[in-house]
């Protein structure tokens, strides 16, 4: 594995199961009576936040806590960020305190990549502008892996999944593409692993070059349903919208929503995902949400125990070749 | 692990155990345990990844022959407690599987295949601790191979086998290796 984690696309398919197994593992501890691990104790992590979120920093947070590492809250919001110092030199200064990672999530996109040039730690891409989040699509294809590969959780499960990729399994993104680095990681993980990826959007929510990406694309949500083994639905990102791209957000609903009539054209087994947060009524209904094909509460969950993978892997050993086994 | 590279007995060492003797050093160990334990009362084996398992389960299967009792068995994994994690590349997981009960009010048996320098039991005493409080805690090993680095020493002990720190011990296992025996041989650094 690489020193970062900067985009899917630096994970080879050994990386990108190495860490799912582990993060197998480590779902277990969420049984446990003490839910803490040593490992990473005197470890610093710095979760450096220009953006607003709840989930991930929360979760990333949470990851470092229960491996033992300090954690260090950093948001632009009241810091000298507010006064205009630049990300270089706010990315000198936690090198200056000794931070082993920085977490970051930025606005603007490639901002994770130029961090990692100027910090000796392991950065970790929480999200920068439309670009990429990859601990995002490693816990999406780790819930995807638990639901259709295993049982749910079982200790059946865990052994049947371990060193299985996705191959073969069907997944439909649906909606906004164009602004969503949440689609972006996942494309490129998800077929890394070995899944068949469908982009359901329409034409003005879809970036231009789609056609380099390693997937199919399809302006018509409803024939890809019933082919669909996972179906994962985007949050549409108004706050990211410069221009008009559908005419209203009630035809947008009608023809890219997923409501309870279009959930029961899904196969029977077939999963509903959504990276939060969500817009209730806009891409996906209240109703199809709080269903029990939802996994939308299961990926925070999950997001912790994979977080946790990936802090372990990339901080716990000395320099970062190849995994010993 | 294909066939030209499994260890064998002559090219990768001396053979100081073979299939037959393990067994037997097996069998007395768990006579041992039910000796010690009582009967084997509230005793739980936890065997330490990678080839402490399949001991834990052999040792489990001998108690149940002699005395036919279920004795719970499971694994623990130690890696994330190891005190060498920074000197190594990271390393890969293995499992940790507690019978339902959990170790509360137990005996455990740590039951690992090499005792070297004692530091894997270290992390396994404290991979344990937060799993639960158990009555006590007793260790089994097939090879004791000496030079400890910690005030550790084994319950029971399948062979004490002096070495020098140069020798490497290795014990292969047919549910790991393909076949059973313990070898001794005369390089690298890893127990």
């Amino acid at each position: 594995m690489k020193r970062h984690l900067i985009s899917a696309a630096d994970l080879t398919r050994a990386d990108a199961v190495l860490i799912l197994d582990t993060a197998e593992e480590l779902a277990m501890l969420a049984d446990r009576p003490i839910k803490k691990l040593p490992t990473l104790r005197g470890r610093t992590v710095v979760n450096l936040f220009y953006e607003d979120s709840t989930r991930t920093r929360i979760s990333f947070e949470a990851a470092a806590k229960r491996l033992s590492a300090d954690v260090i809250n950093f948001s632009a919001k009241g810091s000298s960020v507010a006064k205009g110092e630049s990300l270089k030199d706010t990315a000198l200064t936690l090198e200056a305190m000794g931070a082993d990672a920085v977490v970051i999530r930025h606005p603007a996109s490639g901002a994770a990549h130029r961090l990692a040039e100027w910090v000796q730690g392991s950065v970790l891409n929480a999200g920068d502008g439309t670009h990429e989040h990859p601990t995002q699509a490693l816990l999406d294809a780790f819930t995807i892996r638990r639901r259709l590969k295993g049982d749910g959780g079982g200790a059946a499960g865990r052994a049947g999944t371990r060193g299985a990729g996705l191959d073969g399994i069907r997944v439909t993104i649906v909606g906004d593409v164009l602004h969503s680095r949440v689609a972006r990681s996942n494309v490129l993980l998800l077929s890394t692993l070995g899944a068949e990826v469908t982009l359901a959007a329409p034409p003005t929510l879809l970036p231009l070059a789609v056609g380099t990406w390693p997937c199919a694309v399809s302006y018509d949500l409803d024939t890809e349903l019933p082919k669909s083994d996972v179906v994962m639905m985007l949050r549409v990102q108004q706050e990211r919208m410069t221009a008009a791209y559908f005419p209203s957000v009630r035809e947008y609903s009608r023809r890219y929503g997923l409501d309870a009539a279009r959930m029961a054209r899904l196969p029977e087994h077939a999963i509903v995902m959504h990276p939060g947060p969500m817009n209730r009524g806009v891409e996906i209904a209240a109703e199809v949400a709080d269903s029990a094909r939802s996994t939308i509460v299961e990926q925070v969950a999950n997001g912790v125990t994979t977080r946790m993978a990936v802090l372990y892997l990339l901080l716990s050993g000395t320099e970062f070749p190849e995994v010993a086994q | 692990m294909c066939a030209a590279s499994r260890p064998v007995a002559g090219r990768d060492g001396l053979a100081v155990l073979d299939d037959e003797e393990i067994r037997r050093a097996l069998s007395r160990i768990a006579h041992e345990i039910l000796e010690r334990t009582h009967g084997g009362d509230e005793v739980i084996l936890l065997g330490i990844p990678t080839r402490g398992v399949p001991l834990a389960h052999r040792l489990a299967a001998l108690i149940g022959e002699f005395e036919g009792r279920e004795v719970p068995c499971g694994s623990l994994d130690i890696t994330m407690h190891r005190d060498d994690l920074r000197l190594h590349p990271a390393r890969a997981l293995g499992r940790t599987d507690l019978p339902a009960d959990g170790v509360d009010g137990k005996t455990v048996v740590l039951v690992d295949d090499v005792l070297y320098s004692g530091r894997t039991v270290r992390a396994a005493l404290d991979a344990l601790n937060d799993l639960g409080r158990p009555r006590a805690v007793q260790l089994a090993v097939l090879v004791d191979r000496g030079h400890r680095e910690l005030p550790i020493r084994a319950d029971y002990v399948g062979k004490n086998l002096p070495t020098s720190q140069r020798e490497v011990v290795r014990v292969l296992l047919t549910e790991v290796d393909s076949h059973d025996a313990v070898l001794i041989g005369d390089s690298g650094g890893q127990s």
